[in-house]
């Protein structure tokens, strides 16, 4: 399936707005201005923003932890990040809740718990509900090698596959799960072969390669859209960094990092702007400027902006 | 109108609210064709259709977590766990999706879960559960335990009218055993509302589902053979809790017994016990009793589950010993 030359160029621009952002936030992290964790997605930005890119406004995403390009791509700002993960009180989940683990239902975004896998059943019923209301709507979940071994992805992914329900579920395989690596998380090579279990489509694809992976969601959720049921879809890319910013790391594999290394995403996505002449150097440099000064505001007003006040943590237990 | 019984009560309740709003809509293993293992959706499938009434795979988390997913999306799921045992099986959908939403996210879970509870039918140690305590410990979830034939109804219609998750018990021993007969009106009994079900000035009894019927009965017994009148506070909702309900009859007659079929150590029981001791601690003339079902899982053989329970004899024992202290 031919993907545009607009859709390329977004990808561009989403990857380093996804890249640039993590890393203002590792500097925060260490400047000591983020109190909790930070979990940045080095090498494997381009499985989450072209999965997310692939889905329509109406569509629902449910990201994870790692997913940071995925709420970007569905339209998130980088000042609603910043202000989640400074924990202000004008952030989306009004400092109740920590980094993307935020919900913004102007984009159809369903923030996560921390629990791996417990998002699948409910981003399955989200579906469910919507089909139930007539709407034509898909919803995409992501979850990692590691965490595709939870029971909640056997659950959830059986149920929307006998209900035929519009969902499609990401494997973002990148190789570690915290420390441990894939061959102790699972005995198969390919986790897209667990789709026969469930008599759906799997897909393995190049998770470093941002227009593939556009490519084949973006199929898998029309398919979805058309009534034909959820695809599992296995986006292999490397995790460059270790697990959070606390994490240095140490067990990773030097040979996975050095063929990680080759496959850069921005620079592999880069590259073919080029080659294809879809942009320029100076192109490319102007969008990258204007993403660098869209963060600087961005984080400016972020530390400007006022902390909740402390009774609001006992407020909001129910919906009154 | 004719006599129902608790168990029609329910199904009463859902073919109501399902046939009032559409969005209603029922989920769980067996709950459709079959009519439910205890027969209480029998019907509804008919009525309303296979995209309204919803047989499942055995996947507890699964169901639940579909249910919690359409819910956010508007849709106001009644979900059923065939047994209160296996809620287990969703235990990590209910506490940390369902109940922490709202809180988050500020987005609303208008979703019911029906849980067959209770022990007294022979079930053994995973068909007899009462397992609200561990529910009641998380915030974010209300809870409900009828006892009665007009609250299975009432408060069943008032959870789903709720937004927020609401974890509904009946007690499976209550389904064929008590009948009323109920006014041809809507009947809508509201969360968080106690109900004196019998008046006493001696002690108080503060109980909820199947305990209900057992204190009526010990305090029957004690009013006939030894002029002791106690009152029977049903609680109705676990939570949110009726504190007002609660610290006015204390206030009225000084002596607490406490009863109900969960097991005793972590019960609902103590948090009241200790409430009562905290806000109420100069109306008491007595220590605070509990009666309840013995630290253990239900066993089997008939006479060691009746050993294993609470009955109107020691409940009525608890009575005497706070009136004598």
């Amino acid at each position: 399936m031919g993907v545009s030359p607009e859709i390329k160029v977004q990808l561009y621009q989403l990857i380093y707005k996804t890249r640039a952002t993590e890393d203002r936030l590792l500097a925060l992290y260490r400047q000591g201005r983020i109190m909790g964790g930070v979990y940045t997605s080095r090498g494997i930005e381009a499985t989450t923003v072209g999965a997310a890119l692939a889905l329509e406004k109406q569509d629902f995403l449910f990201p994870i932890h790692r997913d940071l390009g995925a709420h970007l791509a569905k339209g998130q700002s980088v000042l609603n990040i910043l202000l989640q993960y400074l924990g202000r009180g004008n952030s989306l989940t009004h400092g109740k809740d920590s980094g993307i683990h935020a919900s913004d239902m102007d984009l159809n975004i369903i923030g996560n718990v921390s629990h791996l896998g417990a998002m699948i059943p409910v981003a399955v019923g989200a579906a469910m509900g919507m089909k139930m209301q007539g709407k034509k709507v898909v919803a995409l979940n992501f979850i990692g090698e590691g965490g595709s071994n939870i029971g909640d992805f056997h659950e959830g992914l059986n149920f929307a596959a006998v209900q035929k329900i519009p969902f499609v579920l990401v494997i973002e395989n990148n190789q570690y799960a915290y420390s441990t690596p894939a061959h102790r998380g699972y005995s198969c090579a390919r986790l897209s072969d667990r789709a026969k279990a469930y008599c759906i489509p799997g897909h393995h694809v190049d998770g470093t390669d941002a227009i593939a992976v556009y490519s084949v969601v973006k199929q898998a959720v029309e398919r979805a859209r058309d009534g034909e049921g959820p695809s599992l879809i296995e986006c292999k890319s490397m995790r460059m960094v270790g697990h959070s910013a606390h994490d240095d790391a140490f067990y990773v594999d030097k040979k996975l990092l050095e063929e990680g290394s080759k496959k850069d995403p921005i620079v592999r996505l880069r590259k073919c702007l080029i080659e294809d002449e879809l942009s320029s150097d100076a192109e490319i440099a102007a969008m990258e400027k204007a993403i660098d000064t869209e963060i600087e505001q961005a984080t400016q007003q972020a530390l400007d902006s006022p902390l909740p006040e402390a009774h609001w943590a006992s407020e909001g237990v129910f919906k009154p | 109108m004719a006599e129902i019984t608790y168990l029609q009560a329910i199904t009463e309740a859902l073919q109501e609210e399902m046939a009032r709003d559409p969005r209603v809509y029922l989920i769980g293993e067996d709950v459709g064709l079959y009519g439910g293992a205890f027969k209480v959706t029998k019907g509804l499938f008919e009525a309303f259709g296979e995209d309204r009434v919803i047989d499942t795979p055995i996947s507890e988390s699964a169901i639940v977590g579909a249910a919690i997913g359409s819910a956010i999306v508007g849709m106001r799921p009644v979900a059923e766990i065939q047994f209160a045992d296996f809620i287990t099986c969703a235990f990590n959908q209910i506490v940390t999706n369902a109940a922490t939403l709202h809180y988050r996210f500020e987005i609303a879970v208008p979703m019911v879960i029906r849980a067959p509870s209770g022990g007294g039918i022979h079930g053994g140690p995973f068909h007899s559960k009462n397992p609200e305590a561990w529910f009641f410990h998380q915030p974010g979830l209300k809870i409900v335990a009828p006892a009665m034939v007009r609250d299975a109804k009432g408060l069943l219609k008032a959870a789903i009218r709720d937004d927020n998750p609401v974890l509904y018990f009946e007690h499976k021993y209550l389904y064929r055993r008590i009948k009323e007969e109920l006014p041809n009106e809507e009947i809508i009994v509201p969360l968080g509302k106690a109900a004196v079900v019998r008046a006493g000035s001696d002690a108080t009894v503060i109980t909820y589902g199947a305990m209900v019927h057992s204190s009526l009965q010990a305090a029957d017994t004690l009013a006939k053979e030894q002029h002791i009148e106690t009152e029977v506070i049903d609680l109705r909702s676990l939570q949110p809790l009726d504190k007002e309900a609660i610290m006015e009859s204390v206030a009225k007659t000084n002596r607490v017994v406490i009863t109900h079929e969960a097991t005793l150590t972590g019960g609902i029981g103590g948090e009241i016990a200790a409430l009562i001791s905290e806000e109420g601690f100069e109306m008491l003339d007595a220590p605070i009793k509990r009666v309840a079902s013995l630290d253990t899982p239900t066993p089997y053989s008939p006479m060691l589950e009746e050993y294993f329970m609470p009955n109107a004899a020691k409940i009525a024992k608890a009575i005497e010993d706070v009136v004598r202290f």
